[in-house]
């Protein structure tokens, strides 16, 4: 099976992680995946909310620059996939806006028609075109007893995407039940992380990101299991955070679904890259007999005098 | 058209300024007021408006309230009010045309989120990629110089793990993207 791919800003730095799992998995499960040339950026959230013509105009010469003999483009990250498949649809349903679409492109001698490619999440792609009982198949290491809370987030499933329920989709729970885990099946599955919040007001970030840690927390969960790197990074990287504002003590570490792949396919701790998630994972996957090296040793810290003046609290790390 | 006489006119010139700035937003006028919007809504606490009174204060021609207003802002674009709109409006696209309306007249009261989206569209026009360390840092010197300790903290642990780009990445034809958005701009200018 052979795919467009189109990686996202992120997965070429914050969530390299997404981008090394993924590939190892896809090269066990024989999915092949071409890279757009020279693809730029979707304008992730930001770019729809200042000008609409060249947003639309961004994310369709992407679409623009897939070979003629690939008709199905794959997109990891959520908001990549909401703006390529969303630009897609829309330049079918709206001439004057494809029109327009098309007369910007040929400024750059390209041109797109809507219905010349499928945008795919890569999801979608490894439950429906792989299948469970096939990655079933692949599993050597089953992740049994590890209570794996599967995060949706927002954009694979809205607006009507098509390949699972836009309010309780179940997709990913079944690829977790494939791998042997054990799946906490908990409400707030396809809430939204706070997106870009965090940049805007951390008061309203943090409670929507409080909200799913409380969820996940309330029915056990060991692990979430994400599949963009916005949610992966609101709810690892502000965990900290979170916990300083609220006097709450999560710690649930945050991976993406297919580093829980990779170790379930028995490939190593390096290959899932596992290590870069700020909220350590090493607790959660003893469970599963996975060994994760410490993070890296930190000296002791003095502790800060009560006579001082009142000092910002660092986040508490985890010691084994 | 007289602003806020608390009277709902259809037909308005700002209702329609929105209608025609959004695709499919025609369905704008089919809304019920039902309130299914707001009950969806992750962020709607937070708001000034909820989605369904911005609607209504839409349809009364209430522009200057409207853009002032901090609730296209705190849209987080989670879709679940587009997905269970009972009239197909597209609201999180509506969010959008306000957000675009509120910058291009100067109407925003909350200055973060509309300069937060214009640094990130500044970096993809000059780069064709996000950066995401340059990104953060101009935003949060510019804007934000008190948030920089938080920052810091958040930023050095990202580091750590190599989760922050420290250099820009840009795509090989940078030229062929910049006339392809210089275009889009100038057709947009023409509308």
């Amino acid at each position: 099976m052979r795919y467009a791919y189109y990686p996202g800003c992120s997965l070429e730095r914050n969530a390299a992680s997404y981008y090394k799992s993924l590939m190892a998995v896809a090269e066990k499960l024989g999915l092949v995946f071409q890279e757009v040339d020279d693809w730029n950026c979707c304008g992730a959230t930001e770019y729809f909310a200042v000008n609409q013509l060249p947003a639309y105009a961004l994310v369709a010469r992407n679409l623009a620059l897939v070979p003629d003999d690939l008709n199905e483009m794959v997109a990891p990250c959520s908001a990549c996939y909401v703006n390529l498949k969303k630009t897609e649809k829309y330049m079918g349903k709206y001439p004057e806006l494809a029109r327009q679409v098309n007369e910007a492109l040929a400024a750059g001698g390209l041109g797109y028609e809507s219905g010349r490619l499928q945008v795919r999440n890569i999801l979608d792609v490894i439950v429906n075109d792989v299948g469970c009982e096939t990655v079933a198949r692949d599993v050597v290491k089953p992740l049994a007893g590890l209570r794996v809370a599967p995060y949706y987030g927002c954009l694979i499933v809205r607006p009507e995407n098509g390949f699972d329920n836009p309010e309780y989709p179940t997709s990913m729970d079944r690829l977790m039940r494939a791998l042997g885990a054990e799946v906490v099946d908990y409400p707030l599955k396809a809430q939204c992380c706070g997106g870009h919040m965090a940049q805007i007001s951390d008061k309203v970030a943090y409670e929507l990101i409080r909200r799913l840690l409380h969820s996940a927390a309330e029915y056990q969960a060991d692990v979430i299991a994400c599949v963009c790197p916005m949610c992966q990074l609101n709810l690892d990287a502000y965990q900290a955070n979170v916990n300083r504002h609220f006097g709450t003590d999560y710690h649930i570490p945050i991976l993406y679904f297919t580093q829980l792949m990779a170790l379930a396919f028995g490939l190593s701790t390096r290959e899932a890259d596992l290590g870069s998630e700020i909220v350590s994972a090493r607790k959660a996957l003893a469970k599963i007999d996975v060994e994760l090296p410490r993070q890296e040793e930190r000296k002791p810290k003095k502790r800060p005098s009560k006579q001082a003046l009142p000092m910002p609290v660092m986040p508490v790390e985890e010691t084994n | 058209m007289a602003e806020d006489n608390g009277r709902p006119s259809s037909r308005n010139a700002f209702s329609e300024e929105v209608i025609a700035n959004t695709p499919g937003g025609e369905a704008l006028r089919l809304c019920l007021q039902c309130g299914t919007c707001g009950g969806s809504c992750p962020s709607g606490d937070d708001m000034d408006h909820t989605p369904r009174r911005i609607f209504a204060m839409i349809e009364a021609g209430q522009k200057d309230k409207v853009l002032r207003s901090n609730t296209p802002w705190y849209c987080v674009s989670c879709y679940y009010c587009t997905e269970r709109c009972p009239q197909h409006i597209p609201i999180t696209d509506i969010m959008y045309t306000l957000k675009r309306m509120a910058i291009s007249d100067g109407l925003y009261e909350d200055s973060d989120a509309p300069d937060w989206s214009q640094t990130f569209i500044g970096r993809v026009e000059q780069f064709g990629r996000s950066y995401e360390l340059g990104l953060a840092t101009r935003y949060h010197i510019t804007h934000r110089p008190l948030g920089k300790i938080r920052l810091g903290t958040f930023a050095l642990d990202m580091l750590r793990r190599d989760r922050l780009a420290l250099t820009p990445s840009s795509i090989k034809n940078i030229d062929q993207l910049r006339a392809i958005l210089k275009k889009a701009r100038e057709l947009e200018g023409a509308q």
